[in-house]
């Protein structure tokens, strides 16, 4: 749906020249909640802008929706605009409108007469929870409603692709949970493809279905959650479930299990201790629901060294369990 | 002097300062209707063709968007820093060009208009800097126009700050109708000048002083009251007084 191949851009010119995007391909497969996630400063921003072409990228091809957006001029790029919502950290709403007449803006550049800009307004804002506010002004709403607004006009002129710019960094934790459950509602509901870029792990963790890591302009790993949760040395699995750092633990070997998928429920422990006779401890455990499955990850630590355990780790291994030694004498 | 126990004493001053105040309203009303037609889409264009503005490449070129910033912003300067009564009789070739002759409250309007176009369109270029750039990027991913941005984004987000611009700017046009007044331009200048200073009729000035301030006053207060009512933002009214103070301190310098 949203398909981005070698796009650069870079900022400035001579010494003071920043790459804020080096050849970045990305695929968001229609109908897919995608996450990019990054520090501040790696990009994320000026990637999210050159799907709609609000930053023209210096190279590179972007599609949407099979149309390749950087051959467009100036008024086929703006109605293919109309096709692509997109929401903002800060909402970027009109003061001097109600929220109906903010959503109505949208209706307004489409061409929508007037009386049906009121009948699809009212509608949206009743999707998005608001119908009750409709002759508010922005100034008297929470940021969370601000930003129900925000997805409201996005949504107004029924996009197949929305785009969401930090959407829920300025919100409280449980704000970011009702917004983000809105955007799983519209993502199920409209089918609408979502892209979007953040800096909590959270907001992967919660909506997407794929994500990819972006670093200092580069895509550093990319693909479907389930995927990347059993793919060996992921950073982005490692930052899904944080484990906290590894303690000293002399004569003891540490080792890391991802559970993803059909392996999630099973008696991990207890099959070590009674197979192998392992005293095992639990150092640290994170399990979560992701895209409808369980999925974690436990990290242990078993008595001895590597080597005395490796008969135990090869059988776990053997069942299908992603097992990473982490502390301890190398294997 | 004049005699002020005659009987004609208080009707004539009345009769004088009557047709001395709609001489004025006439010369301001005009000067301010071109002044905003004018310096509305100068001061729009100030913004816009400025580096990354809406109108960064007029005609698809960026070298002709950098030639018209530098253009408008070279004219509103001068336009700014000329002395009103250094301008009003310089451009008398020109006022006789449009109205036919140089005297009068009509030919007034010619000048009155020229000084306060530039002043305005700063204004206007003040206002519409204060608005979210977020805002345009907002109407930009929703497949907005540059015109619809102008016409529905810019100019109703920048309305209170452009408002209270014009209420400055229409108290220049009535400080500079009264000059005009000095040089046969008619209005109240014309009565403080030949009754107030050269019959010496304290009333008179007393009376155009009083009418003058009257006038300023109304105007200001309309223009900050609708200000105030455009101002959404919950800081609205701090805001609006903060571009208020703005546009004092750039007042230009009086005679």
């Amino acid at each position: 749906m949203i398909s981005l191949t070698s796009v650069s851009k870079s900022f400035g010119s001579g010494a003071r020249r920043t790459v804020a995007l080096d050849n970045v391909s990305l695929d968001v497969p229609e109908g897919d909640i995608f996450g990019v996630v990054g520090q501040s400063g790696a990009g994320k921003s000026t990637l999210i802008r050159t799907v709609n072409l609000l930053e023209r990228p210096d190279s590179g091809s972007i599609r949407v929706d099979g149309q390749e957006l950087t051959a467009l001029g100036d008024n086929d790029l703006r109605v293919a605009r109309q096709g692509i919502g997109m929401v903002f950290q800060h909402f970027n709403l009109l003061s001097s409108r109600t929220v109906q007449g903010n959503v109505e803006f949208a209706l307004e550049v489409i061409g929508v007469d007037s009386r049906e800009r009121k009948r699809r307004a009212a509608e949206i804002l009743d999707l998005v929870g608001l119908g009750a506010k409709a002759s508010s002004f922005p100034s008297q709403l929470s940021g969370g409603q601000k930003q129900r607004v925000g997805i409201a006009r996005a949504l107004a002129a029924r996009p197949r692709v929305l785009l969401s710019d930090e959407a829920t960094s300025a919100l409280d934790p449980e704000t970011t949970r009702s917004i983000l459950e809105l955007f799983r509602t519209i993502n199920r509901d409209l089918g609408l493809t979502v892209l979007l870029i953040t800096h909590e792990m959270d907001v992967v963790k919660t909506i997407c279905d794929s994500a990819a890591l972006l670093e200092a302009g580069q895509i550093k790993e990319n693909g479907r959650l389930v995927e990347l949760i059993s793919t060996p040395g992921s950073r982005l699995a490692r930052d899904l479930f944080p484990l906290g750092a590894i303690g000293e633990l002399p004569g003891t070997t540490v080792i890391d299990i991802t559970f993803s998928g059909g392996n999630a429920d099973r008696p991990v422990i207890a099959q070590l201790a009674r197979d192998h006779a392992i005293d095992v401890s639990i150092l640290g455990a994170a399990i979560e629901t992701i895209a409808g499955n369980q999925a974690g990850r436990t990290r242990l630590g078993l008595p001895g060294d590597a080597r005395s355990n490796a008969a135990a780790i090869a059988d776990l291994r053997a069942q299908g369990l992603l097992v990473e030694i982490v502390g301890g004498a190398a294997a | 002097m004049i005699d002020t126990t005659s009987p004609d004493f208080w009707p004539d001053l009345f009769e004088v300062l009557l047709l001395g105040t709609g001489q004025t309203l006439y010369m301001v009303f005009f000067a301010l209707l071109f002044t905003v037609l004018i310096g509305l889409p100068i001061g729009i264009l100030l913004v816009g063709t400025e580096r990354g503005g809406l109108f960064e490449r007029p005609f698809g070129s960026l070298a002709f968007g950098r030639i018209l910033n530098r253009v408008l912003d070279f004219i509103v300067n001068l336009g700014r820093s000329v002395p009103f009564i250094i301008l009003m009789i310089a451009i008398i070739p020109f006022t006789r060009v449009v109205v036919g002759t140089f005297i009068g409250p009509t030919a007034a309007i010619v000048p009155l208009s020229l000084v306060a176009i530039p002043f305005f369109a700063r204004m206007v270029e003040i206002s519409i800097k204060e608005v979210d750039p977020g805002l345009s990027e907002a109407a930009h991913s929703l497949g907005a126009s540059r015109w619809l941005i102008v016409r529905k984004v810019f100019i109703p987000e920048a309305l209170p700050g452009m408002l209270l611009g014009l209420a400055t700017t229409v108290t220049s046009i009535i400080n500079f109708s009264a000059m005009v007044g000095v040089v046969a331009g008619g209005g109240l200048g014309n009565v403080a000048v030949t009754y107030g200073y050269q019959r010496y009729s304290t009333i008179h000035m007393v009376a155009v002083i009083i009418i003058i301030f009257v006038i300023v006053m109304i105007l200001q207060g309309v223009a900050t009251h609708f200000a105030k009512k455009f101002a959404r933002t919950s800081i609205g009214e701090s805001r609006a007084q903060t571009i208020g103070r703005k546009v004092v301190r750039d007042s230009p310098v009086g005679p």
